[in-house]
């Protein structure tokens, strides 16, 4: 497995702060009413698209949720492409046809965020199925959330992916509420990690909000993967800053008690602290790329906002090859 | 072409093996379409070939592989055949009963169809569902349902129902090599059937409807094996010098509009036979079409013989009453052609 080098940190740091930005400006535009539909928005839980992310290549393929800015970003999307998307511009990565909760760039082995909570199980075993008949060493990451882990799919998906060994890494977001419900009231078991033993598989708990925690455990998952020893499941506990979507009071959330430590955490300053400690960061570099963030984000808002919107011809486009 | 005669069966799976031969892409996914995986004894034998045993030899010749044995878990593989595609692969996997759709319709509905146009053209699905519909096998509720329109009121997907053992090895020859969701739905009552069939790799096209029996007073459009009870009714009718033009459907989605409007310009009169339920399927959506369409050289209403707005009974005698028959298009018939008498 890769150890952090101070080239890999510079590249987590910038790709936390690129899905913080883009979040956080889309929360502010959202409530100007320039962005219409239903956003997600992945802001707080960085760490865990980036560090899985950090490991994989192009040709390796990933299944997102409708929580899926994250996803999209560590995977390598272009980020003027995906804030026209969410605009509904013509220039968007899927021509403004698609939304916020379908920006997919299987160029880049991004196969979709995904509007059905555990829509991404059974696909990404089927990805893993293809690359193990043609017989690579590319791997599958499936993001899902704790809502999705009691859809029937996932029981299915990762049976596929253990009884064929299948280089699947199953990861899981646990943010504690699936929409606006708690995961304590909607599982049997105590942990999502313990599910595992289901199917037979490894499967471990850890902390989301920590990056190298998660770089590390997702580093051995697709590892094994890679060599052909089969699926991992790992629970990634974290918190989202906003809402299930935009628009959402959050009634539900805790003011005080544990949750508020989970929700006082931030996983960038945390990362931020431990690149300096570990010196694969200096502060003023870290400043630079908060600062590169910043910019990358404005021209994409400013991208977006001067794309043209879709041409009426394209309303029958792509509907079939 | 060499040509002899094979079961309808058979010519599915020589449609299969000819696909396979040709492209190592193409791999098969199914409940117990080899059966018997990891059974020592079987030595890599079929012990089903599909619970029809239309698969039968296949993992014999290609390995298990390419022919993959699925636990019961129709969501799991038929969600897994649509990521394979998505990242290059033609699977084929089975739905044993189109009945079970209910357990992995998101894959279709919500995921496979919508991919290529939510991504922005950027994803193409090939797959080929092989499904089986139809009524007349005392199957009861749950095994013996005609859902092929539901699967055509889905944009992205293509629909072909095969009524005899030609069209049904070139149908899914095309369909696989097909680069989107093709459900290829086979009537389990009519496995057995012979014809003649060549035994060179050919295609027949989807989207285009045949003219089985050419007529000029009454147009029967039918789906499937309804085609035979509109051959029988022309027969009949012939009897009275009623001249009947008979049109094997042959692709549900998108169907044939043309074909049948030239027919219905010419006999001014349409029936459609469709074993699905009444309501909102394919004979309904012709009907609506010609109405429209071809409102101007119709001399009558345009009839639907469909099954009742029932689930398929068990009994035999109320199964054969729930099938469109000779007797109730005759029936139909009788309305639009009296002026002929």
């Amino acid at each position: 497995m890769e150890t952090m080098t101070k080239k890999k940190a510079a590249w987590v740091y910038k790709t936390m702060n690129d899905i913080r930005k883009f979040e956080d400006e889309v929360h502010r535009i959202f409530t100007t009413g320039d962005i219409p539909g239903f956003v997600h928005l992945y802001a707080g839980e960085e760490a865990i698209a980036t560090g899985v992310c950090a490991h994989l290549t192009d040709e390796d393929y990933i299944t997102s949720t409708h929580r899926g800015h994250g996803h999209c970003i560590a995977k390598g999307c272009d980020i003027n492409g995906m804030m026209a998307e969410i605009f509904g511009r013509e220039t968007g990565l899927c021509k403004g046809k698609g939304g916020s909760m379908h920006i997919a760039d299987i160029d880049k082995g991004m196969l979709g965020a995904n509007g059905m909570v555990g829509g991404g199980f059974a696909i990404a075993a089927g990805a893993g199925l293809r690359n193990k008949y043609l017989k690579t060493d590319d791997v599958v990451v499936c993001f899902f959330g704790d809502g999705a882990s009691n859809e029937g799919s996932f029981h299915e998906g990762i049976n596929l992916a253990a009884i064929w060994n299948l280089p699947v890494v199953f990861v899981c977001e646990n943010n504690m509420f699936a929409e606006a419900t708690p995961i304590s009231y909607s599982s049997g078991s105590k942990t999502i990690a313990d599910r595992s033993v289901a199917y037979g598989i490894p499967g471990v708990r850890i902390d989301g909000k920590d990056l190298m925690a998660v770089y590390e455990e997702a580093g051995k998952a697709i590892d094994r993967a890679r060599k052909g020893e089969g699926p991992t499941l790992i629970e990634c506990m974290t918190y989202r800053n906003y809402g299930h979507f935009e628009g959402d009071e959050q009634k539900y959330k805790a003011k005080d008690g544990e949750e508020k430590n989970w929700a006082d955490l931030d996983n960038i300053v945390l990362f931020r602290e431990e690149a300096i400690k570990n010196k694969w960061l200096t502060a003023e570099q870290a400043d630079e790329i908060e600062a590169e963030s910043a910019r990358a984000i404005e021209e994409a808002v400013v991208f977006a906002r001067n794309s043209p919107l879709p041409k009426p011809e394209s309303l029958m486009e792509d509907v079939m090859v | 072409m060499m040509s002899r005669k094979i079961t309808f069966m058979q010519a599915i799976n020589e449609g299969l093996d000819l696909s396979m031969a040709k492209d190592d892409k193409v791999i098969l996914l199914g409940e117990d379409i080899a059966g018997g995986t990891t059974v020592e004894h079987l030595e890599g034998e079929s012990a089903w070939g599909g619970v029809f045993g239309v698969t039968k030899g296949l993992v014999e010749k290609y390995g298990y592989d390419r022919v993959i044995d699925t636990p019961i878990s129709e969501m799991g593989y038929m969600g897994a055949a649509v990521g394979a595609a998505a990242t290059g692969l033609r699977p084929v996997p089975e739905l044993m009963f189109n009945d079970f759709i209910g357990f992995c319709f998101d894959t279709l509905l919500g995921q496979g169809s919508k991919m290529r146009y939510m991504f922005g053209g950027k994803a193409k699905i090939p797959m080929t569902v092989r499904t089986n519909h139809g009524a007349g096998a005392s199957a009861a509720a749950q095994h013996s349902g005609s859902y092929y329109g539901i699967f055509g009121s889905i944009p992205g997907i293509k629909v072909v129902v095969p009524s005899n053992p030609y069209d049904a090895k070139g149908l899914l020859i095309s369909a696989i090599e097909d680069d989107n969701i093709v459900v290829f739905s086979e009537d389990k009552t009519i496995y057995g059937i012979k014809d003649e069939v060549p035994e060179e790799y050919y295609k027949v096209e989807i989207g285009k409807a045949k003219v089985k029996r050419e007529g000029t007073d009454l147009t029967i459009v039918t789906v499937g094996k309804m085609l035979y009870v509109a051959l029988d009714v022309a027969e009949e009718l012939e009897k009275n010098d009623i001249s009947v033009e008979v049109i094997d459907l042959i692709t549900v989605a998108p169907w044939d509009q043309e074909t049948i409007l030239e027919s219905v310009k010419k006999t001014g009169r349409l029936i459609v036979i469709d074993e699905a339920n009444p309501h909102n399927n394919a004979a309904t959506d012709i009907a609506s079409v010609m109405g429209d369409r071809a409102f101007d050289y119709l001399d009558g209403p345009i009839k639907c013989v469909c099954a009742p707005n029932t689930p398929v009974p068990f009994a035999s005698n109320l199964e054969a009453l729930y099938l469109p028959s000779k007797e109730r298009v005759l029936e139909e018939a009788s309305e639009l052609i009296e002026d002929l008498k």
